[in-house]
């Protein structure tokens, strides 16, 4: 099997499926079942314990303490090339223009290079670069490290390792729980969490956190970092079908954006189509176009960002993964 | 590929367990993967193979059970089953359809030698 994606050529365990008419491969449709040696003496021990545990308890971490901190979180999500970056760099130069006063900063990820990083502070926007390695996806607990490295605005730094400390979810309760001595230094402000941070990192404003997630359409799908919303972006120049072809993402997305509308006239991408294909696996999944290098639909962006977003971090939980928009039936 | 990172988050639940309850060998490992969790099973299996040499889950067999993908029809106003997600309701063929499980991604439970 290729260690970087994950296809394998070989068969092992599950089986495949051949389509008869087009020779198609389908893995994952197996029974996956394998008979267990009769070994005795044995005991058996029973878990019950969530695979992504660990990372779903940073993740809830986090998100308390980005709604502490009046902090929006978004986690962007796409295939590589689809312009995240140059969205970016247009969405910090816009909201620059439209909101001065609104602190906002980038937490990026890729597996190499700070190229990202680099275009981000160029223009204009504190970032930190997470260089994953081999690894596919951003986890929570990276996103949490790089959270407290990042100069905010106004010289705001969270400085030391972070701690696994559990916020809960309420952040108005006095802080009276174990910090650890680093963490006790980072919020040295006295007991009460209704404090000034004397900084731009404080609780009565809005600020605003892009997480600009590996581009990978499969992986960070899995991975809760604690943001508010998923957004996935796709560009025309890739396939309309793509949400039909990758719908756990589209499915945990909150808002899918169209990027490069600029070159629809050059192109074969069917809009309606792909938006019907999203809602297909994401009936309540938002749409917006945009073309970041020409400016078309980022005022709506925006708009999205400031009213929408801000909205979903005010209310936690609403956008938690796959959290049941309709009553479940037993 | 995640699936890599995932079979180490499974030693680490494994480990955890034989420290407390003092085991050196797991025979049997029962996972649970839902249709919609997002995991291709050879994928697990084979990084499972690969991390578990030296480890207490060397030569363990592995069980991955699969629950079905269930989805409430916002047409049908009923809970459905689905094998993936893009398709449509079983009952009325629309796609008006929002997932509710399937997504549990569990280590259940593990046979384990003193």
């Amino acid at each position: 099997m290729c260690v970087v994606c994950g296809c394998a050529p070989e068969t092992r365990g599950e089986s495949v499926r051949v389509d008869p008419r087009t020779g198609d491969l389908h893995y994952g449709h197996g029974a996956a079942r394998v008979s267990v040696p009769g070994m005795s003496p044995q005991r058996a021990i029973k878990l019950e314990q969530d695979v992504l545990g660990a990372n779903d308890h940073y993740a809830a971490t986090n998100r308390a303490h980005f709604t502490s901190h009046g902090v929006t979180a978004l986690n962007l999500v796409s295939s590589p090339g689809s312009g995240k970056t140059t969205l970016l760099c247009a969405t910090i130069a816009a909201l620059r223009q439209r909101e001065p006063q609104l602190p906002l900063a980038v937490i990026e990820g890729d597996q190499q290079t700070r190229f990202d990083a680099d275009r981000i502070r160029a223009a204009g926007a504190p970032a930190i670069q997470i260089n994953t390695g081999k690894g596919c996806h951003l986890d929570a607990q990276m996103v949490a490290e790089a959270f407290h490295q990042l100069p905010w605005q106004g010289g705001h730094h969270h400085h030391g390792p972070v701690h696994d400390h559990d916020h809960g979810h309420d952040h108005g309760h006095d802080h009276g729980h174990d910090h650890g001595p680093a963490h006790a230094h980072a919020h040295a402000h006295g007991g009460n969490h209704h404090h000034a941070h004397g900084n731009d990192l404080g609780h009565d404003r809005p600020h605003l956190l892009f997480i600009e997630n590996v581009g990978n359409l499969v992986c960070p799908a899995m991975w809760d970092l604690g943001e508010a919303a998923k957004v996935a972006i796709l560009s025309v120049t890739e396939g309309e079908d793509k949400p039909l072809k990758y719908p756990d993402m589209f499915a945990a997305a909150k808002l899918m954006v169209l990027n490069k509308i600029d070159l629809l006239p050059h192109v074969q991408f069917d809009v309606p189509r792909c938006i019907a294909y999203a809602r297909r696996v994401n009936p309540g999944i938002e749409v917006l176009m945009v073309s970041a290098t020409r400016g078309d639909g980022l005022d709506a962006w925006l708009d999205w960002l400031l009213e929408d977003a801000v909205r979903l971090a005010a209310a936690p939980g609403v956008a938690a993964p796959e959290a049941p928009a309709a009553p479940v039936t037993a | 590929m995640h699936e890599m990172s995932l079979a180490g988050g499974i030693l680490r639940l494994v480990e955890q367990s034989a420290e407390r309850e003092r085991f050196n060998r797991v025979t049997q490992l029962r996972l649970e993967a839902g249709r919609f969790s997002g995991v291709e099973l050879r994928a697990l299996r084979f990084a499972l193979g690969a991390i578990a040499p030296g480890t207490c889950l060397e030569g363990a067999a592995i069980e991955i059970d699969e629950p079905p993908g269930r989805a409430w029809c916002l047409q049908c106003d009923t809970s459905v089953e689905l094998a993936e997600r893009a398709d449509p309701c079983p009952q009325c063929g629309g796609h008006r359809l929002q997932p509710t499980g399937g997504t549990e991604l569990r280590v259940i439970d593990i046979l384990v030698n003193d």
